[in-house]
């Protein structure tokens, strides 16, 4: 069957580039399966504990980009305690010893610790590229291996890691003939930044396209820094405060007239909102905007920014805009994809200040809608209808009620029908996140219409056992499923067990799930991992099989139960 | 203001509070002091305003956004002093720092806590003013559930202090 050599159907192979088509690749005949074995170059693995790094080095020992996902998802919402897992060092410690030609790591929700930065800086010396999303564990003495050891370092991107600042001069680290930086993302980082070394790192990295700095760098640096790097494509200010009558402020204006390349603009972590006029020459360009940390920014500064923002693609801001100026957003970008609404007060539920208006008004205006997370302080089904009936295309639908149990205000009823119709309209939806008071009902028309759906997000919802099993039984794709405090039970959760394998994996706290149906599920699955999360005094053998457990944690593996859970994870 | 204090790498929030139910107006999720078991508010049956559910992980914000949104200043007033001062109490990872940090600000000692006779050890009690208008003792809640209760701060002195203070 195979007329062609090997380098022949490798080239091909090269071709083939998403992970689904190169797992189907891999199956067709033996010698397929050999030659995309050596030729594959970028795996990615989301769920750390589904296989072991042994495991992945002997597949693919021509590993040179690795994704790895730790922690399950609600884990960013501190339902999952500290010390669960997600350690990185394994890793790197397994790819060491085996040589293998790292070049680069993508990581979310891991706990990376210094020993492993430092390892990964000294082991791969074609290191190029480092992601780290929503970790922890590590400090700036470990930037600072990686900055010192990396030679060929093109990017470094801290995107809202937890990082304990020692306050060491990490940025020196770079030696002076490092010139290949291309992504500088450090705005996470809460501890003063060595400016001058800074300044001489932009000024001699000419390829770099992406600067995001921490709120330790003023005002004044950064006119510096464009001046340097007026090729950047994406900037992240960082203290944007200052007096807009100084001297100083004008040479911003300068320097960013000079930055016509800006694509995507973030930081704004303090900002003095007569200030922000300087930015408008870039706005009309802009494809991205983020100003959800610019908290000092008020519906009246954001709207005249936006009104600016023709060719924009993505919006994150805060619910301060307002449902009025979301009524900006709708008549200017209409190019608009992507819209997160966060809350500003995020510990205070009475405050948001959008609501179902808003969306309303954006779903209208922006028809190319296909992603949105929006935390709103209510919603009404009708709103949802509209929004379903403008925007067919969502492909991500996050809705956060603040109220998790609100019903809709004006006629008191579930959201049910709201939701429906999102599901029933948006055929190509992926992601769903539900919020509000919604009955078993809700869940019939999931399981009924979302068929694209590959994850779903349920809290406070559902009347019985038939809400979770409308899910597993309709939604075919469905990969990640996490549920809290909702009626479901043992009834739901083992009539189907098989489905589990099917998934990447499945988390419900605060359920009706009791520790004998969990222990039933885990016999009868030995492909499946079920670990029970208990953060009470009771040890395992107090606990009793038919009382409930707190949170449970399943996910399908091929390597059985993994070595590093804590004492308050019981594998069962 | 240590706007440069560095953070543990644990400050990861144990609970989160939600305070539900509009504000200013009549409550309408009764029912939400058990959410477990009682998924719908009860509409017909308008009693007294209940006390305030605090449910955690809700909003679902990461950690991370919810611990750089926006800083919180609450007033300090001791008794006695001409004026009161001004603290962002995010800037703070636990009560020994914060604490340190008010003693610094004021000149004086607290004194050792502890839950059964509050502080010990010197004429003051670190007070503060919670959403539901209360005067509580600093100490006896978890520190995030009181970074997002607390309105204000004030130092009891003499008396009224030792009254609050110690296990009467």
């Amino acid at each position: 069957m195979n007329y062609f050599p090997d380098e022949v159907l490798e080239h091909v192979f090269d071709f083939i580039t998403s992970h689904k088509d190169r797992n189907s690749v891999s199956l067709v005949c033996k010698s397929w399966y050999k030659i995309e074995k050596y030729s594959r170059q970028r795996v990615f693995i989301g769920n750390c504990y589904s296989i072991s790094p042994e495991r992945l080095i002997a597949r693919f020992p021509g590993l040179k980009s690795l994704t790895l996902k730790g922690k399950p998802h609600f884990a960013d919402f501190n339902l999952v305690p500290d010390d669960w897992g997600g350690f990185l060092y394994p890793w790197i410690k397994a790819m060491a010893r085996s040589r293998i030609g790292l070049e680069e790591l993508r990581l979310k929700r891991m706990v990376v610790s210094d020993e492993s930065l430092e390892l990964l800086s000294k082991s791969f010396p074609n290191f190029k590229s480092l992601v780290l999303v929503s970790c922890e564990g590590f400090t700036t003495d470990g930037l600072a291996a990686v900055a010192a050891n990396c030679r060929l370092l093109r990017e470094l991107d801290l995107q809202e890691n937890e990082v304990e600042d020692h306050r060491g001069h990490w940025l020196s680290c770079f030696p002076e003939n490092c010139t290949s930086l291309v992504l500088l993302n450090f705005a996470c980082l809460k501890g003063e930044i060595n400016l001058a070394s800074l300044e001489r790192l932009v000024a001699r990295s000419p390829n770099l396209k992406s600067l995001r700095l921490n709120r330790a760098v003023p005002f004044d640096t950064l006119q510096r820094l464009l001046m340097r790097a007026p090729q950047l494509v994406d900037l992240g200010t960082g203290s944007y405060v200052h007096d807009p009558y100084s001297e100083a402020y004008n040479k911003l204006k300068a320097a960013i007239q000079s930055c016509n390349s800006i694509r995507s603009l973030s930081g704004f972590l303090e900002v003095a909102p007569r200030c922000m006029s300087a930015v408008y020459p870039v706005c009309e360009n802009l494809t991205f905007l983020n100003l959800s940390y610019a908290a000092g920014l008020q519906s009246i500064e954001l709207t005249k920014l936006i009104q600016y923002c023709r060719k924009l693609q993505r919006l994150w801001i805060l619910d301060c805009i307002g449902d009025k100026g979301l009524g900006v957003v709708a008549s200017t970008c209409k190019e608009l994809q992507e819209l997160r609404v966060f809350p500003s007060d995020p510990f205070d539920a009475g405050n948001a200040a959008v609501t179902e208006e808003g969306l309303v008004l954006v779903s209208a205006g922006c028809p190319k809608l296909n992603s949105l997370l929006y935390f709103c302080q209510q919603m009404t089904n009708a709103a949802l209808i509209t929004v379903a009936k403008n925007c067919t295309n969502f492909i991500r639908f996050r809705l956060c009620i603040l109220d998790p149990i609100k019903p809709d205000p004006v006629t008191n009823q579930p959201l049910d029908e709201g939701f429906g119709a999102i599901v029933r309209s948006c055929k190509g939806l992926k992601r769903l996140s539900l919020s509000g008071l919604l009955t078993d009902q809700v869940f019939y028309y999931i399981g009924m219409h979302a068929k694209q759906l590959e994850m779903l997000s349920i809290a406070f919802a559902g009347d019985s056992d038939k809400g979770m099993l409308y899910v597993l039984n309709g939604c075919k794709k469905l990969r990640k499923l996490e549920i809290r405090d909702c009626p479901f039970g043992d009834a739901a959760l083992l009539e189907d067990m098989g489905k589990y394998e099917t998934m990447r994996s499945l988390w419900m706290s605060s359920c009706e799930v009791t520790l004998g149906a969990c222990k039933t599920l885990a016999k009868k699955m030995p492909s499946l991992n079920v670990e029970i999360i208990n953060e009470s005094e009771q040890t395992e053998f107090n606990l009793e099989d038919r009382q409930k457990v707190d949170k449970m944690y399943l996910y399908r593996t091929v390597v059985g139960h993994r070595k590093d859970a804590p004492e308050f994870v019981w594998l069962l | 203001m240590e706007g440069s204090v560095a953070y543990d790498s644990d400050l990861n929030l144990k609970a989160t509070e939600l305070r539900l139910g509009l504000p200013g107006t009549h409550e309408e999720q009764q029912a939400v002091s058990n959410v477990r078991n009682n998924k719908r508010p009860c509409v017909e049956n308008e009693t007294a305003p209940p006390p305030k559910a605090q449910i955690v992980g809700w909003p679902p914000v990461r950690s991370y956004r919810k611990n750089n949104s926006q800083p919180v200043y609450i007033k300090v007033s001791m008794d006695g002093a001409p004026y009161l001062r001004k603290i962002d109490l995010k800037v703070y990872s636990g009560y020994p720092e914060l604490l340190q940090a008010i003693e610094n600000m004021f000149k004086f000692t607290i004194g050792e806590y502890s839950e059964r006779e509050g502080y010990k050890g010197s004429d003051y009690a670190p007070t503060y003013e919670d959403k539901d208008g209360d005067w509580m003792l600093v100490g006896d809640v978890p520190w995030e559930m009181f970074t997002t209760s607390c309105k204000r701060l004030r130092i009891m002195k003499g008396s009224e202090a030792r009254g609050l203070g110690c296990g009467v």
